[in-house]
């Protein structure tokens, strides 16, 4: 019965782990969290492929972020100043940034094109810093690209469940 | 016990438990949140009959609606038969507000209109008497302000030279109308006079901001190069607020006399604009994309800094709500509105290049004043070398803390002669 035809369901509606790119693309996913809780964010600026686009918006709803208000908004100039920023030794509050320890799951791929795949996640982040642990949740978007040098991302968008409220949050990235 | 609030403000300090004492805070909310003029919004986010949005004064929470005549309301967010809040999104378009509870509904300027089954009020109830309770509500050059307290000065009045401040901040406009274009909201741990002393305080930038500084073009970075600018000064206005000029040339953006260059990060701009606008057109809106040359403060809770509005909402005495108010231009080009976008975005919000160092220097002076809350807090830089300009204004270097001394000679007037 049934196996078969949920495999198949998956495979059609999401992620199926006998297909290789879906499960690379986790696997990066994995890793960038990994390298985003260990605050090495050369490596993971690495990740990237080149003219990626990395978004945290305020609007849930939006596509069109260029003419919206963002918490992030970068091309590859303004991620590597973000890098630069928070690795550099100038900011207060990066010097005294929150340790993190985030979970990456419910992977569902969302779309499927020749050289790339799209990957929706949820992202649950605990927070501690000065006597506070805090939490942040979002769903999280992946374009992971596969070219010559390996999987890359080309895209992440992370909605925040409270990105029209207030967002509390020092010296991480999402 | 009351404590004695006038010895806790001299000219050049004030006490630690400024930032600390519960009970202050207590007076604060009732004798300067719930007593004076308090920023509520922009006529642009309100700019159709119907739209609302909700705001705060001081701890309460309030709708601020445009009617179907035009006219600006300021609620009280709170129905009058149970008290349960009746709008519960923070902005929108409708036709009035509907209680959750037993569905008492009221018309956009707070007139209650229905009240189902209205038999058990007959004799009991007249509507006429239950409306949303209003605030005082007065605007001045689309800064919308609302106050509980009805006897209170004409805005007109209590603004007074922040005025022509206010005037000049919206020539950034260049022709056109300020709209809002967007917020970005965090909390910090501290009080919020923390964060009202910051706006005009150009002494912590380029300690504070150093990331950010490196990060920026050098044009901008020497823009704002304000410790060796003699022209870079701070005027007290008189009511609490103050001034802070960083840029002197962007004072009043219609004074051009055509020396400066056009920044080279604005480079596609102007080749965009030129398409359509003459060249005098371009070099107008280019000139005020960074904004007003200088920070306005507006005791209490808003300041309009060079290209965006902040507006401070106490929570607790050691709890602060910060909104980073983006603005463009109301008709003005897409690719200006998307360039104050991206700006605005650089530096402001949780996850921006200057707001997170800012609060982390916030958060750290509550933390450290808890330790020593028997020591004052220092509020006398430039204290020798202020002086009165033309219009008897105190005035010294914009580094300098004459903006703190006359917001904190304000909260001595208020917290001590209940007005």
């Amino acid at each position: 019965m049934a196996t078969d035809s949920l495999s198949t369901a998956l495979a059609d509606i999401g992620l199926s782990l006998d297909d290789p790119r879906a499960v690379a693309a986790v696997s990066l996913i994995w890793y960038e969290a990994h390298l985003l809780d260990a605050r090495c964010y050369e490596d993971w600026d690495a990740l990237w492929a080149e003219g990626g686009e990395y978004v945290v918006p305020i609007d849930r709803e939006t596509t069109d972020f260029a003419s919206r208000l963002n918490l992030v908004y970068d091309d590859d100039r303004m991620r590597r100043m973000r890098v630069e920023r928070l690795t550099g030794g100038l900011s207060i509050s990066a010097a005294a940034a929150a340790r993190t320890v985030r979970s990456v799951s419910r992977f569902v791929v969302t779309g499927r094109e020749q050289d790339a795949i799209e990957v929706c996640s949820a992202q649950v982040l605990v927070g501690y810093k000065r006597e506070e642990t805090f939490v942040l949740a979002a769903d999280v978007t992946h374009r992971i690209v596969f070219g010559p040098g390996g999987p890359r991302i080309s895209r992440k968008i992370v909605r925040l469940v409270n990105s029209e409220d207030t967002v509390t949050a020092s010296g991480f990235l999402l | 016990m009351t404590p004695d609030v006038s010895s806790l403000v001299e000219s050049d300090r004030v006490a630690g438990t400024l930032y600390t004492d519960p009970d202050l805070f207590e007076r604060e909310m009732d004798r300067i949140f719930h007593s004076t003029w308090v920023w509520v919004a922009h006529e642009s986010e309100i700019a159709k009959p119907g739209d609302f949005r909700t705001a705060w004064v001081g701890r309460r929470p309030v709708i601020v609606s445009r009617d179907r005549r035009g006219g600006i309301n300021v609620l009280l967010n709170r129905c009058r038969h149970r008290g349960a809040s009746v709008c519960d999104v923070p902005k929108g378009n409708g036709n009035g507000f509907t209680c959750p509870y037993h569905a008492w509904s009221y018309a956009l300027d707070g007139t209650l209109r229905g009240i189902p089954y209205p038999e058990g009020y007959e004799d009991v109830v007249e509507k006429k008497d239950l409306p949303l309770q209003r605030l005082k509500v007065a605007s001045y050059a689309g800064m919308i302000f609302a106050s509980f307290n009805d006897d209170i000065e004409p805005l007109e009045d209590f603004l007074g030279g922040a005025r022509l401040w206010i005037d000049r901040f919206m020539k950034q406009g260049a022709g056109y109308p300020i709209k809002v274009q967007g917020e970005h909201r965090f909390r910090f741990n501290g009080n919020w006079k923390i964060q009202l002393e910051n706006t005009t305080d150009w002494y912590h930038f380029p300690i504070v901001h150093r990331s950010w500084m490196s990060s920026v073009d050098a044009e901008t970075a020497s823009m704002l190069s304000i410790m060796t600018d003699e022209t870079a000064v701070t005027h007290a206005l008189g009511n609490g607020h103050s001034v802070s000029v960083s840029v002197a040339e962007h004072v009043d953006l219609d004074v051009d006399d055509g020396t400066e260059k056009l920044q080279d990060r604005f480079s596609h701009i102007v080749e965009e604009l030129s398409k359509d606008l003459p060249p005098e057109r371009v070099r107008r809106i280019v000139r005020s994309l960074h904004g007003a040359g200088f920070n306005l403060n507006l005791f209490p809770n808003v300041a309009m800094s060079m290209a965006f509005f902040r507006v401070l909402r106490p929570l607790s005495v050691a709890e602060t709500e910060i909104r980073h108010v983006a603005l463009g231009l109301e008709g003005g080009p897409e690719i200006v509105n998307r360039e104050r976008l991206r700006i605005h975005e650089h530096f402001q919000g949780p996850f921006g290049f200057g707001s997170p160092d800012d609060a982390e220097a916030w958060n750290r002076v509550q933390r450290g004043v808890t330790g020593g809350t028997d020591m004052p807090i220092l509020v006398n830089r430039g204290l020798g070398r202020e002086k009165p300009n033309d219009l008897g204004q105190p005035t010294s270097h914009a580094t300098d803390e004459t903006g703190m001394r006359e917001a904190y000679a304000m909260w001595k007037r208020m917290m001590t002669d209940g007005n």
